[in-house]
């Protein structure tokens, strides 16, 4: 029963990836890579349950806090690179 | 009574699965980034809470359950963050709902109220 749980959170994670290869805007991107890091926390610990072993749930709780940080740093770039690309751009047209 | 419970976190593991199917496919088939958050959003809370309350019935009261809840705790708390950073994001960077633009929104905070100022 943990291998069937398992799979269907493989599943999850193939539709996320699709729609992270397709997604038309990088929000899409990001969306679909913090959905499948959640499906990922979810099927590590299903699969730690599966081999009888407790200690991939620990495991899943640091892939947890990691998927979280890389998100916010992702975000946290694209916000600041439009600003920054922005104001060169204002700049720019300041000095002509 | 066992068994009793053995089927209730067999039930909450199928349903957890389920629940991420569904996340899945909204994910890939809804037409908007924000419709998209709504489907996978989906799973953080719900699917994780059928997949690791399903995973506590099967330990008893250990220090594993201890372990899920904690890890359970940190999804909730990151997940809502990581959306409304999402959120904020997409809607300041332009990206208008198809529903329609927001009224108040930050990238447009005067959208629809000035009828009121006039």
């Amino acid at each position: 029963m943990y291998g069937a749980a398992a799979l269907l959170m493989l599943v999850s994670m193939a539709l996320a990836l699709v729609r992270a290869l397709k997604g038309p805007t990088v929000y899409d991107r990001i969306l679909a890579v913090n959905m499948f890091g959640t499906a990922t926390v979810l099927m590590i610990t299903t699969v730690g349950f599966m081999i009888g072993r407790g200690d991939l749930v620990d495991i899943a709780i640091i892939y947890a806090l990691i998927s979280f940080t890389s998100t916010l740093a992702v975000l946290r770039f694209t916000e600041y690179e439009r600003e920054m690309s922005a104001r060169a751009a204002q700049s720019a047209e300041e000095r002509t | 009574m066992s068994i009793l419970l053995d089927l209730l976190s067999w039930v909450l593991l199928l349903a957890g699965g389920g629940i991420a199917i569904v996340a899945g496919y909204g994910v890939v088939r809804l037409p908007d980034v924000y419709t998209r958050m709504h489907a996978a959003s989906m799973l953080d809370s719900l699917g994780a809470l059928c997949v690791f309350l399903g995973l506590a019935l099967q330990t008893g009261m250990t220090l594993m359950t201890l372990k899920l809840g904690i890890a359970y705790s940190f999804l909730l708390l990151t997940t809502a963050v990581a959306a409304h950073i999402l959120g904020k994001s997409a809607i300041k960077s332009g990206l208008e709902p198809l529903s329609g633009p927001m009224v108040g929104s930050v990238a447009r905070p005067n959208v629809g109220q000035e009828a009121d100022a006039g």
